[in-house]
């Protein structure tokens, strides 16, 4: 059956799912940084009780509102193609992903929908100290909420804590707390989350530059701005740090995906650090598609140091992924393929022995629960896919990992100089000469979000052609369902998103053009 | 006349549906933003849920045996 998939349903599955969750995200990094910075805000009201910040806190909250309302329930789409356009994909995660995406659910209505209401309309009819309670609880459970995806993520690109039941095919969850507290689900938590923060940070510090510019609520404009600095400031070195802790991650569980960040292709000790470069075409003749760079800055030995601690560890290149590496005890492609047929075989005999042979069923499914079988062969279990095919398509695409990742990386170094500078004119009150870098601050809300969006595309395009590491290639997950209905619905989406935009920026703008308003909901 | 004004004070239920009406009346922007995130429910559930998001697996087998069973062939099936 899968030799027989019409690939542009797997592509036009990819395209819709990476059109709807790019969408949903224009939306919820502003929501997790926003929220915050609004609670922070608030604080400083009750703490003061200047009617200043109270003015402050609500504008801001006006515009909390207006991204919330949009982006609100965009990402339940996403659940809705879970279950229609990767079928396989769904039953295969079982309640690996049921149990996040439920107490998600659970937490965003209690947390969020019940407090945001106090939030909005609870002004001058609760407690100071009951509304600052709400909004903390509205900011909190935002970023919680994000927290049980992002582990549902984690779990995609470093599969633990499960069970692989084969007389159903589905993933059991053995232990939340691995599934939960993986290395890799706590780095891109606080990775993403503290992204959403900068990104926050730096849309109030744009909007505030903008009212300087045109002269215009200029108190509250300049204060903004240091609040949104400071969080920014520390949001952005953190950043950093989870950046790093996210890139050893990465190192570990998806090497492929990590010399693909790299473009490194031939795996080395003191493996330098490429600060920035240029990639040309494809070598031809070359098998695996290896591009030479046109130019590169690189550091040597820090590529090595980030993955080992160590400047003299070997990084595998792609090519020793693919050809194997003994001395470095790297596996070939080839053994793993031969290792995931081996299970593939295993759970395509249970099925047709079920009922006829009760000895060699009983002998297969104990494998099954053998944990060195399962280390050595079901770990590798979406190898066998790949048997008989080109090598190439093991590879994720070079040049977007690359680009994607340096990218983001830059403009994360650009964001950190963006808030230290505003930081130190903001305290010394220097802004308003400092037009050229108003500007600079206003453009930098578009890189925030250019940037926030790398990062996804880093993530989910540098693990192709996994959608399970290692357990289940992209085009083994589509549902067999008909190109022409994603078609359909692709551009269906596409009109309605491009509305929605539409509708908030024009909203958004207009409230911005306003300025604050007492009493505005 | 504490004692009355303690008995005349609305209990919780009236209290909370006041709190939420009167939010919703006095709204500004917000009207209209409720007014997208409707439009957008609708366009979600009553369109693409109904006539374009069916659950696949759900839609075709009666039993989780049945999906199990769909599921394996079509994974192994290479």
């Amino acid at each position: 059956m899968i030799e027989n998939l019409d690939m542009s349903l797997v592509d036009w599955s990819r395209g819709q799912f990476a059109l709807t969750a790019m969408f949903h995200w224009l939306f919820v990094p502003l929501t997790l940084g926003l929220s915050f910075i609004l609670a922070f805000m608030e604080t400083i009201y009750v703490k003061t009780g200047d009617e200043f910040w109270k003015r402050t806190t609500k504008f801001w909250m006006t515009i909390f509102g207006i991204n919330f309302a949009i982006g609100v329930a965009t990402g339940i789409i996403l659940e809705f193609e879970f279950g229609t356009n990767w079928s396989n994909y769904s039953w295969f995660v079982g309640d690996i992903f049921g149990a996040p995406l439920a107490i998600e659910g659970i937490m965003a209505f209690f947390l969020e929908s019940t407090f945001i209401a106090v939030m909005f309309f609870g002004w001058n009819k609760v407690g100071k100290k009951f509304h600052l309670l709400s909004t903390w609880l509205v900011a909190i459970g935002a970023n919680l909420s994000a927290l049980w995806i992002l582990v549902a993520n984690a779990w995609m690109q470093n599969p633990v804590g499960m069970f692989f039941n084969p007389e159903t095919a589905r993933n059991e969850m053995v232990n939340f707390w691995e599934v939960l507290f993986s290395q890799s689900a706590v780095n891109k938590f606080l990775h993403t989350i503290s992204s959403g923060f900068v990104l926050g940070a730096l849309v109030v510090i744009g909007i505030s530059s903008w009212y300087l510019l045109k002269r215009r609520e200029q108190l509250m404009a300049k204060r903004s701005m240091i609040v949104a600095s400071v969080f920014g400031l520390l949001s952005g070195l953190f950043l950093i740090f989870t950046g790093d802790s996210s890139a050893r991650d990465i190192a570990r569980d998806q090497p492929m995906k990590f010399a693909a960040m790299e473009a490194l292709y031939e795996g080395k000790t003191r493996a330098p650090l490429v600060l920035a470069g240029a990639l040309r075409g494809e070598e031809a003749g070359s098998g695996l598609g290896e591009r030479e760079f046109l130019f590169r800055i690189e550091v040597p030995g820090v590529l090595s140091y980030m993955v080992h601690l160590d400047p003299a560890g070997f990084v595998p290149g792609i090519l020793d992924l693919v050809r194997g590496n003994e001395e470095h005890g790297v596996l070939s492609l080839e053994e793993k393929i031969s290792r995931g047929t081996v299970a593939m075989e295993a759970l395509r005999e249970l099925k047709d022995i079920r009922d006829t042979d009760s000895e060699r069923y009983s002998e297969l499914l104990a494998r099954f629960s053998d944990e060195e079988w399962v280390e050595n062969h079901f770990r590798y279990f979406g190898y066998g896919y790949f048997r008989g095919k080109d090598p190439a398509t093991v590879i994720p695409h070079v040049p977007i990992a690359f680009y994607s990742f340096h990218l983001m990386v830059f403009l994360g170094g650009f964001f950190v100089l963006v808030f230290l500078a505003t930081l130190y004119w903001g305290i010394r009150d220097q802004m308003d000469n400092k037009r050229w870098f108003l500007r600079i601050a206003l453009w930098t809300i578009p890189l925030a979000y250019i940037a926030s969006q790398a990062g996804w595309v880093l993530s989910e395009m540098g693990r192709q052609p996994w959608v399970i590491q290692d357990l289940m290639p992209t085009f083994a997950a589509v549902s067999r369902i008909d190109t022409e209905t994603v078609q359909i619905t692709f551009w269906l989406f596409a009109v309605t998103f491009t509305a929605l935009l539409i509708a908030e920026l024009s909203i958004m703008f207009k409230q911005v053009k306003s300025g604050p308003k007492e009493g505005e909901k | 006349m504490r004692q009355e004004m303690e008995t005349k004070k609305p209990n919780l239920a009236v209290r909370i549906f006041r709190f939420y009406y009167d939010g919703f009346r006095s709204m500004t922007v917000g009207r209209k933003l409720w007014l997208i995130i409707l439009i957008k429910l609708f366009i979600m559930f009553a369109v693409f849920r109904l006539f374009f998001f069916r659950d696949f697996l759900e839609e075709r087998f009666d039993t989780d045996e049945q999906k199990s069973d769909y599921v394996i062939e079509t994974l192994t099936n290479f």
